[in-house]
């Protein structure tokens, strides 16, 4: 129905640098299979370039609608036992995770 | 080559501002904003990225972005659009955080500040002239945002291998206001800082308290030679928490960075961090693998839009500004500038000054007791002028009785703390006490009499010409006194007798 | 006893409790449910005491809607407080929902009695509920084939008969598909329409929950139930709950059924599905619909344009599992790091990953341009397409899908041709229009899916057009053959 190109763009480098992105590991068949599987998509929609779309607003949603507010009244949440019952690891009321290196902050 | 930096580069700043909108929920949640709470108390699934949450924005900080941004001159968008900035950080729940990128609520505005005067000519050289002059700063934007939560690294409270993770900052509502680089020196950002501070607390937008983290900076530093047309490259000072801390961050990246340049390197764009003992900044992290946030619309909202009228609304609303306060004190009352400017630092103390002239004889006496007396004595109590028990017009009847010479300013000064703290009638306070000025002639002169006869020396030296003694006489005049006689009507007495009993 | 409306006559005619019928739809759930894959969690204890509740209430008179006392599964992306939500994905196997979802509370609040969890593709990526760490559901017209997806749980559960109705999501045609590929109505509505608080998100500005019935008129009282404005969802349109009901008068003569031609190309779906469809239009046609052609133009573009709005969304929607708050974590992990990557990497299946990696390719600096943004220029085109067509007819029928059913495990290898797939569904996402399918035929034994469209908001005329068709047609009444 929809002519495939052949031509993929797409390197094991910037699979890489995704994943990096993304906080996946990839072994290196897995690197290999989503080369190749990301290339074949992006070839494909690689045709919406032939679109001349200058001038074209972009829809980020598809109904035109100002943004609903909320009136400024707190509420008290949920409990701090049930914020933390699905914790993989809490200590008091605190959630744990492995120790934060100063510097990966941004 | 000359010590100074300054004589061979021309600083360049601009800062970020992160500062807590005043509201009682959050952002994009019905969680109470609070301070101190135990962690994990003030949260809602939407601030704990639950799956299935979404989020509805807080009706409330519409208006505070337009005061903020009336107030400084800037233009209000009609539309604004929430972005999603999507980085992984344990303290940050839903890896992304809502922001506002290429549309924001606030833009193109400025705001003035006063800094120290220097001479034409510019450069590193420019000298003091000692007076003031008004600089305009451009504020580039000012955008909506949602806080991130806390991490504790504190091995005290969660241990070697562990961070702690509190999300009750998590969706608190930000304001993040961004300078042009126009700021070139420490001294300018400083006064920035507190001009921005002391706009955002007249508005009400937020309470700016530096020390619970509910205004914090971030600092743009570089350096270029004099008469350079481009900007050097920059580093960015992340979480300046106080006024001195900004100031020695900057000041300390100037040495840092000048240093670099005049062994011919280049500076590198890095995030840094302060070191406050130190009193030198260090690289956290080199941004040449620049930060990939990902930014796109969240699709999870709609653009805020934002109607004239509302923006009108809020201007007809929008209350006396510092700088409006400032002009206005000077034409209305007559009164030192320095005074002036201690009464405008802040709107409640300015109101709470207005309030007591009003009340009062003498304006000028209400300025002088709040200026100083006051102030001292809240200070000394650990309190602001919200929380005194004294009111405006209460200290008004108890300046009218210093000013009736019913109660000498001393007695009156001692009863400041106590009323400060406690509050009450300042009049059945000096009658239980019994502090009423004593102002019958005959018993001052008495008082008088007795301390000329009780010492002839000193006496013989004012006679002869020598003043200095006279205040020793006075303060055993006003012992004898009890410290209720007027002081000046016992100098005129004893000034009187002494001449009289020759 | 199975399908929504007998049920519903039964307990109003007090020939059935709601214990009774809940009882038996539990014993299905554990028999047809299981096997079938179909469901994967129940709340058996609970819904006994509802439905003991229903019983109650419906002595005292005072019955809370069409849908008191009946059962009905739930897609296992919308939570419930108390119970599990897994998104049939190894991340969230330990999640249990602290807070109640909008669809959870409105079946409640209708009387509905929630009976448990459908399977699904996880985090509903997918087309035929193979990426599940259930293992695969099965159509019960022939187990051996794929029941469609990501809803295919929901759709293969009301097919075989456990329960009368299932709510899934739908987000380029998970509802539909399913729908089609099983025999029952599946229905997506106007975006907004129903309150996506609750509904674990794929891609936001595209998912919308709706039901699988048998019949329109049954998926006009479901939809009655379940939609109308929440303040807790910004999508959420601000429109009360639509009376849908009323408008079913089974009168479809001088409305306007728009054919776009560029659906009914000579290598577009297979030969048998478009007869089928030809069919049942002609049987509109008779009832007294006009039938015209239209023309949607940027069709060929929509599987493009869909695929890059909603991988960029769901990298994002996605980023929130990371083993630090809630659902798993992978084991012994050292440092933050970590702790990131491998839970991640352990936690998600092949289909997610591969829609991760892609979203966050085309969001990425350098590429957004040209991918993601140029994709939402194009979704405005689709948008007009749509608004053109519907100046010239009323409701836009056509195929659901490209083919019937096909064989588990067929398509596994090749993601490519099953996105290609839902080139007549996703349209509907991406212009926020409501799509409904209706079994309109079969080919080989196995049912096919005819699809309309309508406006925004016009539910009403869709449902109307579906149910004047179910009114002189019997395709609603075949049922699979293990259900027989």
């Amino acid at each position: 129905m929809l002519a495939l190109c052949a031509m993929s763009r797409i390197t094991r480098k910037d699979v890489e640098r995704t994943a990096e992105l993304a906080r996946l590991s990839l072994s290196d068949d897995e690197i290999e299979a989503m080369t190749h599987d990301l290339g074949r998509i992006l070839d494909h929609v690689d045709q919406l370039q032939a679109l001349d779309t200058e001038g074209i607003e972009p829809t980020a949603h598809a109904i035109p609608l100002a943004t609903p507010l909320r009136a400024d009244e707190a509420s008290p949440g949920i409990a701090a036992d049930l914020a933390l019952s699905n914790a993989p690891l809490q200590e008091g009321y605190a959630f744990v995770v492995p120790k934060v290196i100063e510097g990966e902050d941004s | 080559m000359s010590d100074n930096p300054l004589d061979r580069y021309e600083v360049v700043i601009g800062l970020e501002v992160h500062t807590h909108l005043k509201t009682n929920s959050k952002l994009f949640s019905p969680a109470p904003v609070r301070y101190g709470d135990a962690p994990n108390h003030d949260v809602h699934p939407i601030d704990l990225g639950m799956p299935g949450v979404l989020p509805v924005l807080n009706e409330k900080v519409i208006g505070l972005a337009i005061r903020l941004g009336l107030a400084t001159h800037s233009r209000v968008n009609t539309r604004s659009v929430f972005s999603r900035k999507n980085y992984f950080y344990p303290d940050l729940p839903k890896g992304y955080q809502i922001s506002q990128y290429e549309e924001p609520v606030v833009s193109d505005g400025w705001l003035e500040i006063e800094v120290p005067a220097v001479s034409e000519g510019g450069g590193g050289n420019g000298k003091k002239t000692g007076g003031t002059t008004i600089k305009r700063i451009g504020v580039t934007r000012a955008h909506l945002e949602e806080d991130a939560g806390k991490s504790i690294h504190d091995v005290a409270v969660a241990g070697a291998d562990g961070t702690h993770i509190d999300l009750n900052r998590a969706g608190v509502p930000l304001l993040e206001i961004v300078s042009e680089p126009d700021l070139r020196s420490a001294v300018e950002a400083g006064a920035y800082l507190r001009t921005l501070r002391s706009i955002l607390r007249y508005l009400e937008v937020s309470d700016a308290d530096m020390e619970k983290g509910q205004f914090r900076c971030d600092a743009n530093v570089s350096l270029r030679l004099w008469g350079s047309e481009e900007f050097g490259t920059r580093t960015e000072i992340k979480n300046l928490n106080s006024f001195s801390n900004v100031e020695g961050a900057i000041g300390a990246e100037i040495i840092r960075q000048a240093e670099i340049l005049d062994d011919g390197g280049e500076i590198q764009q890095a995030t840094m961090a302060y070191d406050v003992d130190r009193r030198r900044t260090r690289v956290l992290r080199l941004k040449e693998n620049a930060d990939d946030y990902r930014y796109f619309d969240d699709p999870d909202l709609i653009p805020l839009l934002i109607d004239e009228e509302l923006i009108e609304a809020v201007r007809a609303d929008l209350p006396e500004l510092p700088e409006q306060k400032l002009v206005r004190f000077r034409d209305q009352y007559d009164l030192p500038a320095e005074t002036i400017r201690i009464l405008v630092a802040s709107r409640p103390l300015a109101d709470y000054f207005e309030r007591c002239a009003a009340a009062c004889t003498s304006v000028k006496a209400a300025a002088n007791w709040i200026g100083r007396d006051l102030r001292q004595a809240l200070s000394d109590g650990g309190r602001g002028i919200e929380n005194s028990a004294l009111d405006a017009e209460t200290l008004a009847v108890l300046i009218g009785l210093v000013e009736e010479g019913r109660l000498t300013a001393k007695n009156a000064r001692d009863l400041l703390p106590e009323l400060v703290a406690q509050g009450g009638d300042p009049v059945s306070l000096m009658e239980e006490r019994g502090l009423e000025a004593v102002s019958d002639a005959g018993v001052i002169d008495e008082w008088v009499m007795q301390v000329i006869q009780a010492n002839a020396g000193a006496v013989e030296s004012v006679r002869a010409g020598d003043d200095k003694p006279l205040n020793f006489l006075m303060g055993k005049v006003m012992k004898a006194a009890g410290g209720k006689a007027n002081p000046g009507e016992v100098r005129t007495r004893l000034v009187e007798m002494i001449r009289d009993s020759a | 006893m199975e399908n929504l409306e007998a049920q519903r006559a039964a307990l109003e005619a007090s020939e059935l409790s709601s214990l009774e019928l809940v009882s038996a739809a539990l014993a299905r759930a554990e028999a047809e449910g299981r096997s079938l894959g179909a469901v994967v969690g129940l709340r058996a204890e609970a819904a006994l005491a509802e439905a003991a509740e229903s019983d109650a209430r419906r002595r005292a008179g005072e019955i809370r809607s069409p849908l008191d006392g009946t059962p009905v599964l739930l897609k296992d992306n919308m939570v419930m407080q108390g119970e599990p939500t897994t998104c049939a994905s190894r991340i969230l196997e330990p999640f249990v929902s602290p807070y109640d979802g909008a669809a959870a509370e409105r079946l409640q609040a209708a009387g509905a009695i929630i009976l448990g969890r459908a399977n699904m593709d996880e985090f509903a990526m997918g087309a035929t509920t193979e990426n599940s760490i259930f293992g695969p559901a099965r159509n019960p017209w022939d187990p051996e084939r794929t029941c469609g997806g990501s809803s295919g749980g929901s759709a293969a559960a009301v097919a075989a008969g456990v329960t009368g109705f299932a709510l899934g999501s739908d987000t380029g045609g998970s509802i539909r598909q399913p729908a089609s590929f099983c025999g029952v109505v599946g229905m997506k509505p106007s975006y907004g329409r129903v309150s996506r608080w609750g509904l674990v998100a794929f891609a936001s500005s595209l998912d919308q929950i709706g039901p699988f019935t048998h019949t329109a008129r049954e998926a006009a009282w479901v939809l009655e139930a379940i939609s109308g404005h929440d303040p807790r969802d910004s999508t959420s349109l601000p429109e009360k709950s639509p009376d849908l009901v009323s408008a079913l008068t089974g009168d479809v003569s001088g409305l306007r059924i728009g054919l776009p031609k560029e659906y009914f190309v000579d290598d577009g779906a297979d030969s048998g599905v478009v007869e089928a469809v030809r069919q049942g239009v002609a049987e509109l046609e008779s009832a007294g619909a006009k039938v015209v052609e239209v023309s949607l133009p940027h069709t060929p573009y929509v599987v493009s344009t869909y695929y890059l709005v909603a991988t960029a969304e769901a990298s994002s929607n996605l980023a929130r599992y990371d083993g630090a708050r809630f659902g798993r974590r992978a084991e012994g992990v050292g440092d933050l790091d970590s702790m990131y990557r491998r839970s991640r990497s352990e936690g998600f299946g092949d289909e997610v990953k591969r829609r991760i990696l892609l979203g966050t390719y085309v969001l990425s600096a350098g590429y957004f341009d040209a991918y993601y943004r140029k994709a939402q220029q194009v979704r405005t085109l689709v948008r007009s397409d749509f608004e053109r067509a519907f100046e010239a007819c009323d409701v836009i029928a056509g195929p659901t899908y490209p083919e019937v059913a096909f064989s588990l495990g067929a398509r596994l290898d090749d993601p490519v041709s099953l996105y290609l797939g839902d080139i007549y569904t996703v349209s509907a996402n991406l212009a926020g229009l409501p799509g409904i399918s209706l079994p309109c035929g079969q080919l080989q034994g196995l049912p096919v899916g005819m699809q309309l469209l309508g406006r925004s908001l016009d539910e009403a005329t869709l449902l109307r057009v579906a149910d004047a068709f179910q009114r002189r047609t019997d395709h609603h009444e075949q049922s699979p053959p293990r259900a027989r």
